[in-house]
């Protein structure tokens, strides 16, 4: 006690409510792992596509960034321009559109995506559609002779032939003889919104993002798998002059669903947070794009099924979350476990 | 995709920098102050008063009422004065403040308890002053004597210290296994348990091994380790439990109810040692670090000496410290003080620099889902901060919110870095306050 006066105590010091950690993963660095998945997407469109698809993509991400900054700026809202979902949703639309369209309706389009979905609603975290998503379709219903003009890749260009179809166009004419194979509809050598084509491409990015943790497999898988196996068993049943795996694939590789399901309805704040709402939302969304494709007017459906299945999401969480939540559900699970352990020490 | 062997889980780094330090014994102080209030439950009314001498280990709390245990002198010296003293919860404790006289005299009517049966055992227990040591201070005895006696139980050891930075649980199972195993043996006979597990995260391998070869040693085949993921929060009671025995525990239902007694495992080792010598808890193993203090390490301190004559012991404040934590990081609670005296179930005091310190801001919610997925009983944290801002009680309690055990999980994994945890226990305040109406 001699010495009190020459001790320093702290008697001011911060005090919070647990915990006093935090991870490093950020929203900031989320949508930067979304973009760097995006960017194998966006060199393959370079590749098919030209500089068009350097244009659509720099003017939609920077558009885009502007609107939200725009918008903050003048109702004096806290600027959130730097956790770059605005960036994201710029690059997801540009690749939902054909590399020839005029930049002045892609700019229409972001304007969509960011105000009118977006901010209109409350900002980030509170738009009920994927801004990107109704963005196109916007797009697709005001200018739908643009939207549906697809320049061919540079390997096909002709002379005389600077735009052509879709596979899932021909289809829909009827004219499946002349669809692309589907070799090249993984490789992306076809017509199409110029980030949709390339599968493997998107493929790449998929892997990326679930290896990074930053989406969960579940909605792409069961997304893809419906589209597969609704189609295998739609074709085994009316037949035609294809076999019914190569329908299968055919409809797998053709138009939005592999890009629409990695990008577009893993969208955080428009899909599930359970898991047993995230399997019905995946099989929601291959079901509602095949019966679109199938039975529909239109010729290709990825855009209108995760908008449908956007607006079904607070109802599939609110259903999971009745049966499917809490400890309970860690109980009946371990009860299944158990059951299942049994049943291998009886054999 | 769906696994259920093992509740959901972070991984929120170890930061176990003081594993390997052994541990020091602190001289004793000049002064200490000894809170009345050590256990849940009622606080302990002072039995001696200013100018009393004091021996170690002389019973200096105590109260009538049922829910509570024992507080006794950790240095022998001169009672220099009763303090109040704000709490790091807000409000107000009672401290005994003795100041020694480095004799370190032990009362003479301490010796080793003498047990014969179920009930000697429990009262023995009582006057120890022991608490559970893994950080609720929940008063031991009553855990041992369960209203469902006689029925199978099982004993776990909690030695799993899944908190970031805490290595004392560690140390003890490396320094003092055999009062463990000798502990746990007794525990197991007056709660009648045929099994016991302990749990130890699988990343202190070392402890595992040095358990197993020792029951090997001594023929033990009724004690067991038990490895668990070395990710957070494993050592949480209900997770344990979950872990160890498959059983769910949900909030409300005592374990003993489910056939299991949970215990750390320093206040096994502390049974063990006590039922040797009589000495009640007046000493505690603590991990002291934090990138504030100078020489990390672990150090055996009588209870009731002051935060910061502790951290001087190790070197003192290398930088200005900016926030000091009693306990990890994960679930300890922020203290404004460091006159604050070390309580018996502190197992860490971590002192930060202003930049470990910062609160990081708050950004829109982006429904990523991520605090559901973190969560071990599998809750939504993002729903109970919607239905808390609209102060929806009914909405809460379907969402189970008392279930919650504010492991912090959410709070940690959450990219918009909101304080979800601190929303919870905001919540759950509300769904009290509104039951009690």
């Amino acid at each position: 006690m001699t010495n009190e006066k020459n001790v320093k105590y702290y008697d001011n010091l911060a005090v919070a409510s647990s915990p006093h950690l935090v991870t490093a993963l950020d929203t900031q660095k989320t949508m930067m792992w979304v973009l760097i998945a995006l960017i194998p997407s966006f060199i393959a469109s370079v590749f098919y596509f030209g500089a068009g698809a350097v244009i659509l993509t720099v003017v939609c991400a920077a558009c885009s960034m502007f609107f939200e900054w725009g918008y903050e700026r003048l109702l004096g809202k806290k600027v959130t321009v730097k956790d770059l979902s605005a960036c994201v949703t710029g690059v997801i639309l540009a690749m939902n559109l054909p590399a020839n369209l005029p930049v002045w309706m892609a700019v229409i389009g972001c304007f969509v995506a960011i105000v009118i979905v977006k901010q209109l609603y409350g900002g980030l975290g509170r738009n009920f559609a994927n801004p990107a998503i109704v963005g196109r379709i916007v797009l697709l219903l005001s200018f739908t002779s643009y939207m549906t003009t697809w320049p061919v890749t540079r390997l096909n260009q002709t002379a005389d032939a600077l735009t052509g179809a879709t596979p899932l166009g021909l289809l829909a004419d009827g004219a499946l003889a002349e669809a692309p194979s589907l070799k090249d509809m993984f490789l992306g050598n076809i017509g199409g919104a110029m980030g949709e084509t390339c599968t493997i491409a998107i493929l790449i990015g998929l892997v990326i993002l679930i290896a990074k943790k930053i989406i969960s497999p579940i909605i792409p898988c069961f997304y893809i798998g419906t589209v597969f196996v609704f189609s295998l068993i739609y074709y085994s049943v009316t037949g035609g002059d294809y076999s019914a795996l190569h329908m299968a694939l055919f409809h797998t590789l053709a138009g939005g669903v592999v890009f629409g399901a990695t990008f577009c309805a893993t969208d955080y704040v428009t899909s599930p947070i359970m898991k047993y709402a995230k399997v019905a939302y995946g099989i929601g969304c291959g079901l509602v794009t095949m019966i679109i494709r199938l039975f529909c007017a239109y010729p290709e459906g990825a855009s209108f099924a995760i908008l449908f299945m956007n607006v079904m999401t607070p109802l599939l969480d609110m259903v999971a979350q009745n049966y499917f939540y809490g400890i309970g559900a860690a109980e009946k699970a371990a009860k299944k476990a158990a059951k299942e352990a049994g049943k291998e020490a009886a054999k | 995709m769906f696994g259920a062997k093992h509740l959901n889980s972070i991984h929120a780094g170890h930061y176990k920098n003081t594993a390997g330090c052994a541990t020091e014994v602190m001289p004793v102080p000049d002064v200490v102050k000894i809170s009345m209030s050590q256990n849940i439950g009622a606080p302990c009314k002072p039995l001696v008063k200013k100018g009393d001498s004091v021996l170690v280990g002389q019973k200096i709390g105590d109260t009538d009422a049922f829910l509570h245990v024992p507080v006794h002198a950790s240095v022998s010296g001169v009672v220099t004065g009763i303090e109040t003293q704000r709490n790091a919860m807000g409000g107000y404790d009672t401290l005994v403040v003795i100041e020694s006289d480095g004799k370190q005299e032990i009362d003479p009517s301490i010796k080793p308890p003498v047990i014969t049966d179920q009930p000697s055992f429990i009262s023995a227990v009582k006057e120890s002053g022991l608490v559970g040591l893994g950080g609720a201070s929940f008063p031991t005895w009553l855990k041992f004597n369960p209203r469902n006696l006689g029925e199978p139980m099982t004993l776990i050891i909690n030695g799993a210290e899944c908190e970031p930075f805490i290595t004392s649980d560690h140390r003890t199972m490396l320094e003092d296994a055999q009062n463990i195993i000798d502990g746990a043996l007794m525990i197991m006979k007056y709660i009648q348990a045929p099994m016991c597990y302990i749990g130890i995260e699988d990343n202190k391998q070392d402890a595992i091994d040095q358990f197993n070869r020792m029951f090997a040693e001594q023929g033990i085949t009724n004690i067991k380790t038990f490895p668990l993921q070395a990710s957070y929060p494993k050592g949480a009671e209900r997770v344990l439990i979950y872990e160890v025995t498959g059983k769910t525990c949900n909030a409300g239902v005592l374990p003993a109810d489910l056939g299991c007694i949970v215990s750390n495992v320093t206040s096994v080792a502390f049974l063990g040692q006590y039922l040797k010598d009589g000495m009640p808890l007046v000493k505690k193993r603590v991990t002291i670090d934090g990138d504030a203090v100078a020489k990390p390490g672990n150090v055996l301190l009588p209870i009731g000496t002051m935060i910061h004559d502790a951290i001087g012991f190790c070197g003192g404040y290398k930088e200005e410290p900016r926030k000091i934590l009693m306990g990890g990081p994960m679930m300890g609670r922020a203290i404004f003080s460091d006159r604050m005296p070390i309580v018996k179930n502190n197992n860490a005091i971590l002192a930060f620099t202003k930049e470990q310190s910062l609160i990081p801001e708050e950004t829109a919610c982006i429904s990523c889902g991520r605090c559901h997925n973190a969560c071990p009983f599998n809750l939504l944290p993002t729903g109970f901060a919607d239905a808390y801002e609209a102060r929806d009680v009914k909405r809460l309690n379907d969402l189970k919110v008392m279930q919650c055990m504010e492991c912090g999980s959410c709070s940690y994994i959450c990219p918009a870095r909101r304080p979800l945890a601190f929303i919870n226990k905001l919540a759950k305040g509300l769904v009290r306050e509104a039951s009690q109406k």
